[in-house]
């Protein structure tokens, strides 16, 4: 069980308000993801969530039960941080036991909890080490494994990722999300890579200076971002977002079209640039066009091998269904 | 210095300075070696240059020689008890935010600053003086009979002391280790469900040993050599009479400086075993 529900939360530092009131609902089960700029309030809202920051106003409830001024340790929830923040003199194992100890546990059940923990994140074979001898991606493990083991309503991860290279990256979220899968239990996971964020979640948060700008499934947000925050924040490499007499004609202030949707045609484009920088990507190649009449180059994708060079004239061609359409507020027209 | 070159350019430079400190040490060392093997008592117009080791035997067998190391222990190791324990809670309070940190922080420094002769007669004076001392003024205020600490608890009086003039170095030295332990640390033992007082055991503590044994090691060198505080408040009398006073009697009271350089070579010897001792925790302990 791990349902989760903020009603009217806010949080302010002082005079600052990080978190304006909020709302929201995290069903049992849900892999959700906050996702936004650095310095938008995701962390502060996990920790509201973990409590380990009072909240200045509303209330947090967990499964239905008033959570608001519950201590952290009375929550039954997990939290895995950004700088694992392990116990640097206890090995692995005592590590992983330590939430165990502190419940007062018996040993026969600690030490059935620990192997499969180990077992289930490849951990066996360190379980005796410091975790100063461990890589990057097992200490990120043993982090997971300590918060396994008390078997939670929840686990909320802040930026579990972020300190690992790219690889390493990859294949922990796909553990993640294994576990995830395996475990059924609900998962708050803050990031700021959207990448992330679509890869993993049920339900993506997305946040900007403390607000929610829209919830939703990665592919509600990728097909219907709610405003041009969410529509240039969501999708990589970012969309196009057009202002002036093209918006004009399709009835809107501004227009979107995804890299993805625009094609490059032989002539007769509705755009015509030069190529400017090319991304090779091998799978795809990203062409930065540079168009007269705006101001900002366009982004394209086209396949892996297209003889366009730096200087080459290009046509483009968006796709007529997919291009978003705001209004003067950046709000999504129908 | 990375380069053969700079390397053995560097050492060219630092030989001045390693030359000049071994003079320092070694003309001394030799000196009380050499009156240490002597019959020398300068008052009986007494000079006899090679005794063998009658000095070392005379003083190790001593019954004062035995009780000077026993209240030399007694006194480090209790200056060491009260200085890590409070200490440790004098740089967990500090850590906390509080109102006027920076003064109560320079507040908490002062004694380390004030020279241990001064601060022996202050206390000796102004708090413990069965007449006009503020202990004693304290002690009528509750209608209690005035207490003579330096006759009563003369040693008891010069740990006091001595752990007062102690206290902000160590103090010092475990704030900024407070410091250092990352709160995230903290606040995972806090999320495992960890309450203050196994937060502080589990996770503050072990933090804290490396800087705990790094003043240990420091005090134990400085405190085997504790004097003027003697000296001011007792005069070594009622069994504060530590192994450096007995030595300094036994060659400015008595006017025997072969005996005294004999316990003072002994004392050299003792503290280097000490030392060494506490360099292999202390090399233990920042080793993992
Ligand atoms: N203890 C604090 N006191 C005052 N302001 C704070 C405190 N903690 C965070 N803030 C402010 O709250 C805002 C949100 O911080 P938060 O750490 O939640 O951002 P974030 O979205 O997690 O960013 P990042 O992606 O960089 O981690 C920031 O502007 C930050 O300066
Ligand atoms: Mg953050």
């Amino acid at each position: 069980m791990g349902r989760i529900t903020l009603d009217k939360v806010q949080k302010k530092f002082g005079e600052a308000e990080v978190i304006p009131p909020l709302d929201l609902t995290i069903e049992d089960g849900e892999f959700v993801v906050f996702v936004g700029p650095s310095g938008c309030g995701k962390s502060t809202l996990l920790r509201l969530i973990a409590g380990l920051e009072d909240v200045t106003n509303g209330e947090i409830r967990i499964d239905g039960n008033p959570a608001t001024n519950l201590p952290p340790a009375k929550r039954g929830l997990a939290m895995v941080f950004q700088s694992y923040a392990l116990y640097p003199h206890m090995s692995v194992r005592k590590n992983i036991a330590f939430p165990m100890k502190m419940a007062g546990m018996d040993q026969a059940e600690q030490d059935r909890r620990i192997t499969k923990a180990a077992e289930a994140l490849n951990l066996t074979d360190y379980l005796d080490r410091r975790p100063g001898q461990l890589s990057g991606g097992q200490r990120q493990r043993v982090a997971i494994g300590r918060a396994i083991v008390r078997e939670p309503a929840a686990f909320l991860f802040d930026e579990p990722l972020s300190n690992l290279d790219a690889a390493l990256r990859v294949g922990m979220r796909m553990e993640i999300s294994e576990l995830h899968a395996k475990l059924q239990t609900t998962m708050v996971y803050v990031t700021h890579d959207q990448v992330e964020a679509m890869t993993m979640a049920d339900k993506i948060v997305v946040l900007r200076a403390g607000h929610i700008e829209q919830v939703g499934s990665p592919l509600e947000l990728y097909h219907s971002p709610r405003n041009t925050f969410v529509a240039s924040f969501i999708g990589s490499p970012k969309m196009n977002l057009l202002t002036g007499d093209i918006a004009r004609s399709h009835d809107a202030t501004t227009i979107g079209i995804r890299p993805e949707h625009l094609d490059v045609v032989e002539r007769d484009g509705t755009f015509v640039g030069r190529v400017g920088v090319s991304e090779h990507l091998g799978s795809d190649t990203f062409f930065h066009v540079h168009i007269p009449q705006m101001e900002e180059p366009m982004t394209v994708r086209a396949g892996g091998e297209v003889g366009l060079r730096h200087g080459d004239t290009i046509h483009l061609h968006p796709q007529a269904d997919k291009i978003h359409r705001f209004d003067a507020q950046g709000l999504r027209v129908a | 210095m990375a380069t053969e070159h700079s390397r053995s350019s560097a050492r060219l430079m630092i030989a001045p300075a390693v030359f000049v400190l071994l003079v320092w040490m070694l003309v001394p060392l030799i000196m009380t070696l050499y009156f240490s093997f002597a019959d020398y008592r300068p008052l009986r117009a007494t000079f006899e240059t090679w005794i063998g080791f009658d000095n070392y035997a005379s003083f190790l067998t001593s019954s004062s020689f035995l009780s000077s190391i026993g209240t030399t222990l007694w006194m480090v190791g209790s200056i060491l008890m009260i200085t890590i324990v409070g200490g440790v809670l004098l740089a967990l309070l500090l850590d906390r935010p509080m109102f006027g940190q920076g003064i109560v922080r320079i507040l908490v420094i002062a004694p380390f600053f004030v020279m241990p002769t001064v601060s022996a007669l202050v206390w000796k004076n102004m708090f413990f003086n069965v007449d006009n001392g503020l202990f004693s003024y304290l002690f009528k205020f509750f209608g209690a009979q005035p207490f003579d600490f330096l006759s009563q608890l003369p040693l008891f009086s010069i740990v006091v002391i001595v752990a007062w003039q102690w206290l902000p170095f160590a103090t010092l030295i475990l704030l900024t280790a407070v410091q250092s332990l990352s709160s995230e640390q903290l606040e995972a033992a806090e999320m495992d469900g960890a309450p203050a007082l196994s937060r502080f055991w589990y996770i503050i503590l072990p933090h804290l040993s490396r800087a705990i044994t790094v003043v240990i090691l420091i005090q134990t060198i400085f405190l085997l050599s504790i004097f003027a505080e003697i000296f001011v408040t007792t005069n070594g009398a009622f069994g504060t009479r530590t192994l450096t006073y007995l030595v300094y009697q036994r060659v400015l009271e008595s006017q025997n400086i072969g005996l005294g350089s004999a316990g003072g070579i002994i004392a050299v010897i003792l503290a280097n075993i000490v030392a060494i001792f506490l360099m292999r925790i202390v090399g233990k302990n920042l080793d993992n």
